[in-house]
C-alpha cells in the first residue's frame, strides 16, 4: 500500500517540476514565475485542485516520443478567490515552450466545459510559444476547439486572460474572445504575425515590444484592458477584479460588507464644476466620491481616456461606471471612446451589473479622420449597447449633454431608469455659441446682437430644466447629495425585471 | 466704536480678521475678485462685494474699487490684512479723506517705513543698529556690480518696495549681481509697480528675529516679545516660533527697546513688526519695519494671550491700550508651520488646483494641555489659484515648552489631510523630526544646509519602519477578513485568512505574525517583542489614529494597487503585505527603474515660458540659465545641471506648460 502512495507522490513531484529545474531557473531569470507559482499567487492558499496532471501528448513524429512531460505544458484545475469558485488554466513555458498540442487543448477545454456547466468564471494565464508545430493540424484543431468554447462561454461566465509571456499567431484569438485581457509590462507580447514576418512582408522594422507589448495594446490597439509591472502585481490585481464580478449570468453581482455611509454628503462636489464652461475638471473625483470607500477598478485606463470605464461598489454591490472625462478631448465621444464604452456596457449587461453613467459630453469629435474611420457605425455601437441593456441604469448629467451624444449617453429615451442632473447641467442640441450662429445667421455681422442672443440662449436652454419639464430628467439634484441619491436609486432598482422580445440575436453594427 | 469693518484682503487673513470683529460685535464686509466667488472669507462675512477680475492688480489693490465697496456698504473702518494695500500710504490717505478709519498705523509711519532706504536712515537716527549697505538708488546693472564690490560679497539685492521674498536676490559674485539686479528689477516692477533697487551686506549665519510692537494713539507703545522666523526658503518664511530659542533676556530687552524707540520716532500706533538680523554673537541689525499685521502674528498671540487684531481695531477706534509693558508676559512656546501649495519634491515650486480633500486637525486645547490653532482661508473643494499666494493654512501649536510644542506640531501635521495638490506637509514634518531643529540651532540658511540636494522625502528608520509595518499588518488583516465575506463563496470551504505575513516597505522586509484579539491587534516581528496596536481604522478610511505600544500616531492610509501608501512624519512609502509564499515569489520579480529623464529639461511647475535662452546645438555650462518660466508671479530661472549640448528645443516663449512637459532635450 505505502509503495503505491509513494508512487503517487513521486508522480506528482515529477509533474510539478514541469520542464525541469534548469528551465524553471531560465523562466525566473526572465523575471517570470512558473505556471504553478502563478496559481499560488492567483488563488487562495491551498485551494487549487489540479486536473489532468499526468496527461501527455501522443505524437511520435519528429522524435516527440522522447519528449513527453506530464501535464503537457499546461496546468489546469479549479480553486477559489476569496472563497469563490474559479476555473483556471496556466500555460507552462518550461514544457516545450508552453506550445499547444491536441492534449494541451483538451485539458483547457475540459475545465472550460466544467466552468460553463457549474457557473464559474475562467481565468487563463497565457505563456506559450504557439502551436505545437510537430503536431500539425491537430494543434490547429486544438486552438479551434478552445475558440469555440470561448464563444460558447461568452456571456455565460466571465472569462479573463492574463498574457504573461508570448502569445502569437492563432493563439491570440482565444484571449481576444474573452472578456478581459491583462498584460505584464516588458515580459509579455501579443501579435498575429511577429517582427520577422512583418519585416519580410512590409519591410517595417519593429521590435516585439513595439509591435505587441503591453504599452502598444493598452494605449494604441485597445486589445488589452490593463497592464501591470510584474507577474505578482498582475495576479494580485486580478484577484481584486474577480471580487467585482458575478460568477455567471444567472447570478447577481457579488455583495461585500462595506464601511461607508450610503448617505454620505460630499460638499466639495458643489464646487466641482468650474465657473468657465471651457475649463476641464477631473471626472474621476466624482467617481471616487460616489463609490464605496473611494475604490475604483478601472478598465482600459490608458486607452481613449476621454471616456472612463470601470467598476465601483455602491452599498457593497458592484456597479459598472461609464463617464465622460472632460480632462481629455473635452470628454467628447469618438471612435475609440465609443468602442471602449460599448464593449464595457455590454459586459455589464450580460452579467447583470448595474450601470452608472456620468455625463459631460460636448458631442462627437468632428473631422475627416473620424468620418473616414466610420464614427457613424462605431458611435452606433455605444447607442446600441445602451439601448439593449436591461440592467438597472442610473444616469447623472453634471454639465454638458449636447446633441446626439446626449441621446447616446444612457438617456431616458434609450432605457435608463433614473436620470438625474446637477443644476449645472446644460442639456441642449448644442452649445450656446454654435446654436445662435445657426439660429440667427442673418445677425452674424452684428457682434453685439449675437452676444445678446447667445446670452438669451444660455439663460433659456443651457440648463437642466427644459429636459426636466418634459420628464427626461427625473430630478435635478444637489451635487453634494449625489452618492446618497444614486445609492437610493440603485437600491430601488434591485427588483428591476425587463424581458427583451425573443430573437436569435441582434445585429449590432460591429 | 467701529460698527462695520471692511476687510480689504482675502484668504486666511480676511477670515482671521472677521473672527475677531465678530467676537467684538462688529459687522464685517468682504471683498472678492472673480477667482474668489466661492472663497471662505466671502462666506464668513456678513456682506460681500465683488471688486473685479482675478489678478490682484485689477481687484484687491485697486484703491478706487475698495472705496466703492466702502460706500456701497457703509463700512466705517477698513482692515487691510497683510500684503495688498496694507502698507500703501495712498490707500490710508484716501480712507482719511473719506472719513473712514484705517485699522493700521498713521500715514507718515507707513510712508517712512515703507521705503527701505528711508527707514534705514530713520532707524540709524533713532539709535537702532543697522547693516552696512548702499542707501542710494541704483541706476543700472553695472552700478550694482560696482557698489556690490565696494560693500563686499555676499550682498543682498532688494526691491525698495519689496517684501515677502519678492524682488530679492543674493549675489556672491559680479555675474550674479548683474543678473540679480535685472531680475529683482523685473520682479519689483511686475509685483509692486516700483522698480527701485538697493543693495546691502548679506550677513552670514544669520537668524531672522523680529519684535512685535503695539501702540495706541495716546503715545503708548509696547513690545510683545519676539518671533524667530529663521526657517525660510528663498527668503520666504516657512516655520516661525515665539519666543526665539536663541535670545537671552538682555538681548530681548535691548531689541524690544530699540524697536519701541524706532516706533516712537515715527509716531507709531497699531500693530507693527521690527525685523532684525541676528548673528551668531547675538549682534542684531535692523532689517525693516513692517507697518502691518504679520502673517506669523498667531505665535505671539499664543504666548501673550493678546488678540492682536482686536487690539488693532480698538486702537484704530481711539481706545487706550489696557496693558502696559510690565503686563506683557511670555507664556510657553508657540510654533507656526505655513502649509503651502508648493511641492517640496520639486524645489518648492507652486502647485495649483483643487483641494479634493482638506481636513485640518481639530483645533483647541488637547487632553495633554497643548493647543492647536489653524488659520486658513480654504475649504475642501476649493481652488488654490495661480493668482495669489499659494498658502493653504497656518498651523500653530502651543505648549508649556519648546520640545512639547514641536511634538504637538508633528502630531498635528500627521493629522492634517490635504489632497489634490502638491504641498509641503511632508517637508514640515521632516523639519519637526530633525535633531538640529529640535535643538533650536537655526539660521536663515537652515533649509539650504539641511537639504542641500533639495527635499527627497524621509526614509524611515528601522524603528519607524516597524511602526509602519505593524500598521500595515493591521490594515491588511482587516482588509483580508472583510474580503472573505464577499457573497457567493463556496459553502463550508471558506478561505481562511492566515496569521503569517511578510510586510515590505522602503527596502525593509518584516516577516510578521498578526493576531487579532478584538479591539487589539498584536504584531509579532520574528523572534522579537510583539507590538500591540489598536485603531478604529476600517477599509476606506484615508486617515486614522493608531495606538502602537501606547504611543498614538496619526497615519494617512491610501490603497496603492494591491499595497498601501502610508504617510507619516514626512515618510511616504508603499507597504506591501503578502503571504510568506507570495512574498517569496515576489522576491523573484525584477526591479524596474523609472525612465531616464536626466537628458531632458522638464517644466517643473505649471506656468508660462517667458523666454528660452539657448538654441539647438548650443553648448551649455553647468548652472547656465536655459529658460525662464513664470508662475505665481514669480519668475523662475531654469539652469543646466551639467555641461551639455542642446539637441532639441520643444517649447517656445509664451507657451503655457503643465508640470513635466518637455522644454529642452540634451544630446
Amino acid at each position: 500500500m505505502s509503495a503505491v502512495l509513494e508512487q503517487l507522490e513521486q508522480r506528482r513531484a515529477e509533474a510539478r517540476l514541469g520542464g525541469g529545474q534548469k528551465r524553471i531557473d531560465a523562466q525566473h531569470a526572465k523575471g517570470k514565475l512558473t505556471a504553478r507559482e502563478r496559481l499560488d499567487v492567483l488563488l487562495d492558499e491551498g485551494s487549487f485542485e489540479e486536473f489532468d496532471m499526468y496527461v501527455t501528448h501522443r505524437t511520435t513524429d519528429f522524435g516527440m516520443a522522447e519528449q513527453t512531460v506530464a501535464g503537457d505544458g499546461v496546468v489546469t484545475g479549479w480553486g477559489t478567490i476569496n472563497g469563490r469558485l474559479v476555473y483556471v488554466f496556466s500555460q507552462d513555458f518550461t514544457v516545450l515552450g508552453g506550445s499547444l498540442s491536441e492534449t494541451h487543448a483538451q485539458k483547457i477545454c475540459k475545465i472550460m466545459d466544467m466552468a460553463v456547466r457549474n457557473g464559474a468564471p475562467v481565468i487563463g494565464l497565457n505563456d506559450s510559444g504557439g502551436a505545437r508545430i510537430q503536431e500539425g493540424v491537430a494543434s490547429l484543431a486544438g486552438y479551434a476547439d478552445v475558440f469555440k468554447r470561448n464563444v460558447d462561454a461568452s456571456g455565460v461566465v466571465p472569462q479573463i486572460s492574463v498574457i504573461m509571456g508570448p502569445c502569437a499567431g492563432g493563439a491570440v484569438y482565444s484571449p481576444a474572445m474573452t472578456d478581459f485581457i491583462f498584460m505584464v509590462r516588458d515580459s509579455s507580447y501579443m501579435f498575429v504575425t511577429g517582427p520577422d514576418v512583418v519585416k519580410t512582408v512590409t519591410n517595417e522594422i519593429v521590435t516585439a515590444e513595439e509591435l505587441g507589448g503591453a504599452r502598444t495594446h493598452t494605449q494604441k490597439s485597445s486589445v488589452a484592458d490593463g497592464a501591470f509591472e510584474n507577474d505578482v502585481e498582475a495576479l494580485e490585481a486580478i484577484r481584486r477584479l474577480f471580487d467585482f464580478l458575478p460568477l455567471n449570468n444567472r447570478e447577481k453581482p457579488p455583495v461585500r460588507p462595506f464601511y461607508d455611509d450610503p448617505s454620505r454628503l460630499e460638499m466639495r462636489l458643489d464646487t466641482l464644476i468650474p465657473d468657465s464652461a471651457n475649463k476641464p475638471y477631473d471626472m474621476k473625483e466624482l467617481i471616487l466620491a460616489i463609490a464605496d470607500e473611494a475604490e475604483f477598478f478601472e478598465i482600459q485606463e490608458a486607452f481613449a481616456r476621454n471616456i472612463i470605464t470601470g467598476f465601483v461598489r455602491i452599498e457593497g454591490q458592484t456597479v459598472g461606471v461609464v463617464a465622460n472625462q472632460p480632462m481629455v478631448l473635452a470628454g467628447c465621444l469618438d471612435i475609440d471612446s465609443s468602442r471602449k464604452a460599448a464593449r464595457f456596457v455590454r459586459f455589464c449587461d450580460a452579467f447583470s451589473i448595474p450601470i452608472l453613467t456620468l455625463v459631460d459630453v460636448p458631442g462627437f469629435l468632428p473631422g475627416t479622420a473620424q468620418e473616414y474611420g466610420g464614427v457613424i457605425k462605431h458611435g452606433a455601437k455605444l447607442l446600441f449597447a445602451y439601448s439593449q441593456a436591461n440592467v438597472p441604469m442610473v444616469t447623472l448629467i453634471t454639465r454638458k449633454a449636447y446633441g446626439g451624444a446626449y441621446d447616446v449617453m444612457a438617456s431616458k429615451h434609450i432605457g435608463a431608469d433614473i436620470n438625474y442632473a446637477w443644476p449645472t447641467a446644460e442639456i441642449a442640441v448644442m452649445g450656446a455659441k454654435g446654436a445662435t450662429e445657426i439660429l440667427y445667421r442673418s445677425e452674424l455681422g452684428d457682434a453685439e446682437k449675437i452676444a445678446a442672443r447667445t446670452k438669451e440662449y444660455e439663460v433659456n436652454f443651457a440648463n437642466p430644466f427644459k429636459a426636466a419639464e418634459r420628464g427626461f430628467i427625473d430630478e435635478v439634484i444637489m451635487p453634494h447629495s449625489s452618492r446618497k441619491r444614486i445609492a437610493r436609486a440603485f437600491a430601488a432598482l434591485r427588483g428591476k425585471k425587463l424581458d427583451a422580445p425573443w430573437k436569435k440575436h441582434d445585429t449590432i453594427p460591429l | 466704536m467701529i460698527k462695520k469693518i471692511l476687510i480689504a484682503n482675502r484668504g486666511e487673513i480676511a477670515c482671521r480678521v472677521i473672527k475677531s470683529a465678530r467676537k467684538m460685535g462688529i459687522k464685517t464686509v468682504a471683498v472678492y475678485s472673480d477667482a474668489d466667488r466661492e472663497a471662505l472669507h466671502v462666506k464668513m462675512a456678513d456682506e460681500a462685494i465683488h471688486i473685479g477680475p482675478a489678478p490682484s492688480a485689477q481687484s484687491y489693490i485697486v484703491i478706487d474699487k475698495i472705496l466703492d465697496a466702502i460706500r456701497q456698504t457703509g463700512a466705517d473702518a477698513v482692515h487691510p490684512g497683510y500684503g495688498f494695500l496694507s502698507e500703501n500710504s495712498k490707500f490710508a490717505e484716501a480712507l482719511d479723506k473719506e472719513g473712514v478709519i484705517f485699522v493700521g498705523p498713521p500715514v507718515r509711519a507707513i510712508k517712512a517705513m515703507g521705503d527701505k532706504i528711508t527707514s534705514k536712515k530713520l532707524a540709524a537716527e533713532a539709535g537702532v543698529s543697522t547693516v552696512p549697505g548702499h542707501m542710494g538708488l541704483i541706476e543700472d546693472a553695472e552700478e550694482a556690480v560696482k557698489i556690490a564690490g565696494q560693500i563686499g560679497y555676499p550682498v543682498m539685492i532688494k526691491a525698495s518696495a519689496g517684501g515677502g521674498g519678492k524682488g530679492m536676490r543674493i549675489a556672491w559674485n559680479d555675474a550674479e549681481a548683474r543678473e540679480g539686479f535685472q531680475s529683482s528689477k523685473n520682479e519689483a516692477k511686475s509685483s509692486f509697480g516700483d522698480d527701485r533697487i538697493f543693495i546691502e551686506k548679506f550677513v552670514t549665519q544669520p537668524r531672522h528675529i523680529e519684535i512685535q510692537v503695539l501702540g495706541d494713539q495716546h503715545g503708548n507703545l509696547l513690545y510683545l516679545g519676539e518671533r524667530e522666523c529663521s526657517i525660510q526658503r528663498r527668503n520666504q518664511k516657512v516655520i516661525e516660533e515665539a519666543p526665539s530659542p536663541f535670545l537671552d533676556e538682555a538681548t530681548r530687552k535691548a531689541m524690544g527697546e530699540q524697536a519701541v524707540a524706532l516706533g516712537k520716532a515715527v509716531g507709531y500706533f497699531s500693530a507693527g513688526t521690527v525685523e532684525f538680523i541676528v548673528d551668531g554673537e547675538r549682534n542684531f541689525y535692523f532689517l525693516e519695519m513692517n507697518t502691518r499685521l504679520q502673517v506669523e502674528h498667531p505665535v505671539t498671540e499664543l504666548i501673550t494671550g493678546i488678540d492682536l487684531v482686536e487690539q488693532m481695531i480698538r486702537v484704530a477706534a481711539g481706545e487706550k491700550l489696557a496693558i502696559r509693558q510690565d503686563d506683557v508676559k511670555l507664556n510657553g512656546w508657540a510654533i507656526e508651520s505655513r502649509l503651502y501649495a508648493e511641492d517640496p519634491f520639486r524645489n518648492f515650486l507652486p502647485s495649483i488646483g483643487r483641494l479634493t480633500r482638506y481636513r485640518p486637525p481639530v483645533e483647541g486645547r488637547r487632553e495633554d494641555g497643548t493647543v492647536v490653532r489653524n488659520d486658513t482661508g480654504v475649504f475642501e473643494g476649493g481652488e488654490i489659484s495661480m493668482y495669489y499666494d499659494p498658502m493653504i493654512a497656518k498651523l500653530c501649536t502651543w505648549a508649556p515648552d519648546r520640545l512639547t510644542a514641536v511634538r504637538a506640531m508633528s502630531r498635528a501635521l500627521d493629522d492634517f489631510e490635504v489632497e489634490g495638490i502638491g504641498h509641503n506637509l511632508p517637508f514640515l514634518s521632516a523639519v519637526m523630526e530633525q535633531d538640529r531643529f529640535r535643538k533650536g540651532e537655526l539660521t536663515t540658511a537652515y533649509i539650504a544646509e539641511e537639504f542641500p540636494d533639495g527635499f527627497q522625502g524621509v526614509s524611515p528608520s528601522e524603528e519607524a519602519a516597524k511602526v509602519l509595518a505593524a500598521v500595515a499588518g493591521l490594515i491588511n488583516l482587516r482588509t483580508q477578513k472583510r474580503g472573505v465575506l464577499v457573497s457567493g463563496a463556496l459553502a463550508n470551504h471558506p478561505r481562511t485568512v492566515g496569521k503569517d505575513w511578510v510586510v515590505t516597505l522602503a527596502g525593509h522586509s518584516f516577516p510578521v505574525s498578526v493576531r487579532d484579539e478584538g479591539s487589539k491587534t498584536t504584531v509579532v516581528f520574528g523572534e522579537e517583542t510583539p507590538l500591540t496596536i489598536s485603531s478604529d481604522w476600517l477599509p476606506g478610511r484615508p486617515h486614522a489614529s493608531f495606538v502602537v505600544e501606547g504611543r498614538t500616531v496619526g497615519i494617512k492610509v491610501q490603497p496603492a494597487g494591491s499595497g498601501w501608501r502610508l504617510r507619516w512624519r514626512g515618510i511616504d512609502v508603499v507597504a506591501r503585505v503578502r503571504s510568506p509564499r507570495v512574498a517569496e515569489l515576489a522576491e523573484l520579480m525584477p526591479e524596474k527603474l523609472p525612465p531616464d529623464t536626466s537628458k531632458m529639461l522638464l517644466c517643473p511647475m505649471p506656468g508660462v515660458v517667458t523666454s528660452i535662452l539657448v538654441g539647438e546645438g548650443d553648448t551649455v555650462e553647468a548652472g547656465q540659465s536655459l529658460a525662464t518660466v513664470e508662475a505665481m508671479k514669480m519668475e523662475n530661472v531654469l539652469r543646466a545641471e551639467r555641461r551639455g549640448v542642446v539637441k532639441t528645443v520643444a517649447a517656445k516663449a509664451g507657451e503655457s506648460l503643465a508640470v513635466d512637459e518637455l522644454i529642452l532635450e540634451f544630446e
